[in-house]
């Protein structure tokens, strides 16, 4: 490993100045970054690191009943926050996957998204649930649908000098669920070979008014299901219904062969996670659907 | 170029002249003679390297030495008192859950931060807070049941 400096700013200003120079990295759990250092992955002159910014570990309420994620806030913190596990449980059961508790204890979900691995679990919960991605940068902060932000694998539209300061999540709705689900061939410490997160809203008759369904390791970034989502709109929830949806994300998913999966599984899998995921949901409003 | 690095590992405040570069479980073996803290992998994830950082588990291979500056690092030697060990340490010698012993001092400290934050965990909990610990001798059961069976004794 090449020599580093390492710098501990305080705000977001310093942070994002000290961003500015090339090779200089964001660092929050390192748990993706301190092993590409190793393995000389990443050419890495300076290292920031953001963890004492009060701004970027802080999960807070917005007005009009919104959560603000930081994006150095750690999986465990995440997972164990009282306002998350009850309202965006999803989200909550999602960053319990990654890694272990060993790596949860570091690992940021923010991390998880800017590394931007294809089969990051922290992911597909909050494109279902329409986060937002708050950025800071040399010009300026913006805000993006997070789903926008995911170019290809390990690869964002965050620009040179930027970095993610929150994820933002809109008010829960009445009658809505989501639910992630992802198979690994090992039961533990493994990389997901495919990953679906749905989020349904059911309107007062008991049919569906919204959907989203967004899978994991299927394809060069998160993708939507958006044909399964289709169908399922305007449909009352029946175990039919839900496998119909299961196949046709199937269909919408692109996933390639390689040596922990072949595509043809990778789509069955997607094919029953779907149904069962939405099921969960179904399940979560209070409405009882037979489970594929 | 070398950083003086302030850190409080088993309660004692160290002061540490490392490089940049030096991982905490470098400067845990390396500099403070730590050695009971093991290297297995480097990349987080063996966990024979876990710790406990300001009380939660953490393979110390993926912190820079850096990191642990201003925190409270907990290292297996400041569980045993003399030739006293443990209670965790004592059940997995009782019930075989260790054998070659190195993956030993990181289930060890995955025991010790479950049982901390939940002194009555149930089988699964107890394998998923293990589940970032590999062992490659005991087939893990007998390491579950000494971690169940110091619950059952110690907890309330």
């Amino acid at each position: 490993m090449q020599e580093f400096g390492y710098e501990r700013p305080d705000c977001i200003e310093a942070a994002v100045g000290l961003m500015r120079e090339g090779d200089t990295r964001a660092l929050a759990g390192g748990t993706d970054l301190i092993p590409q250092m190793r393995e000389g992955r990443r050419s890495v002159g300076r290292i920031v690191d953001l963890k004492h910014v009060p701004d970027l570990i802080a999960v807070f309420e917005l007005p009009g009943g919104g959560l603000s994620i930081g994006a150095a806030a750690s999986a465990t913190i995440i997972a164990r926050h009282a306002r998350i596990a009850a309202d965006y449980p999803a989200i909550a059961a999602s960053v319990r996957l990654i890694g272990s508790v060993q790596v949860q204890s570091r690992a940021s979900l923010g991390g998880n998204v800017c590394n931007a691995a294809p089969s990051a679990d922290g992911v597909p919960a909050l494109i279902c649930h329409r986060a937002r991605a708050r950025i800071a940068g040399p010009d300026g902060a913006r805000e993006v649908e997070l789903e926008e932000l995911f170019t290809g694998p390990g690869r964002t539209t965050l620009a040179p000098g930027e970095i993610l300061t929150a994820i933002v999540l809109p008010p829960v709705l009445p009658r809505s669920a989501a639910h992630y689900l992802r198979f690994t061939p090992r039961r533990e410490m493994d990389i997901a070979i495919a990953g679906s997160g749905v989020w349904i809203r059911l309107d007062e008759q008991g049919a569906i008014a919204e959907a989203r369904i967004a899978l994991a390791s299927v394809g060069p970034t998160p993708i939507r299901a958006e044909t399964a989502e289709r169908k399922l709109v305007g449909e009352r929830p029946s175990r039919a219904l839900l496998e119909e949806a299961g196949r046709l994300a199937a269909g919408d998913a692109r996933p390639i062969s390689d040596t922990r999966g072949s595509a043809d599984y990778r789509r069955s899998l997607v094919s029953v996670l779907t149904a069962r995921a939405l099921a969960q949901c179904c399940r979560s409003i209070g409405v009882e659907v037979d489970a594929p | 170029m070398k950083a003086l690095i302030r850190c409080t590992v088993n309660d004692e405040e160290h002061v540490v002249l490392a490089d940049p570069r030096d991982s905490l479980l470098e400067l845990l073996r390396d500099r403070l003679g730590l050695t009971g803290t093991k290297e297995g992998c480097s990349n987080g994830n063996c966990g024979t390297c876990t710790v406990l950082v300001d009380g939660a588990p953490v393979n110390a291979c993926l912190m820079l030495a850096a990191e642990a500056q201003g925190h409270e690092v907990v290292t297996v030697e400041s569980l045993s008192e003399g030739t006293k060990l443990h209670p965790i340490q004592q059940a997995l010698v009782e019930y075989g859950g260790t054998q070659c012993g190195f993956c030993t001092p990181g289930i060890v400290m995955s025991a010790k931060a479950l049982l901390d934050a939940n002194p009555r965990p149930t089988e699964d909990e107890i394998r998923h807070a293990i589940a970032g610990n590999l062992c490659r001798c005991t087939g893990y059961d007998k390491i579950v049941a000494a971690i169940a069976a110091v619950a059952a004794t110690e907890g309330e």
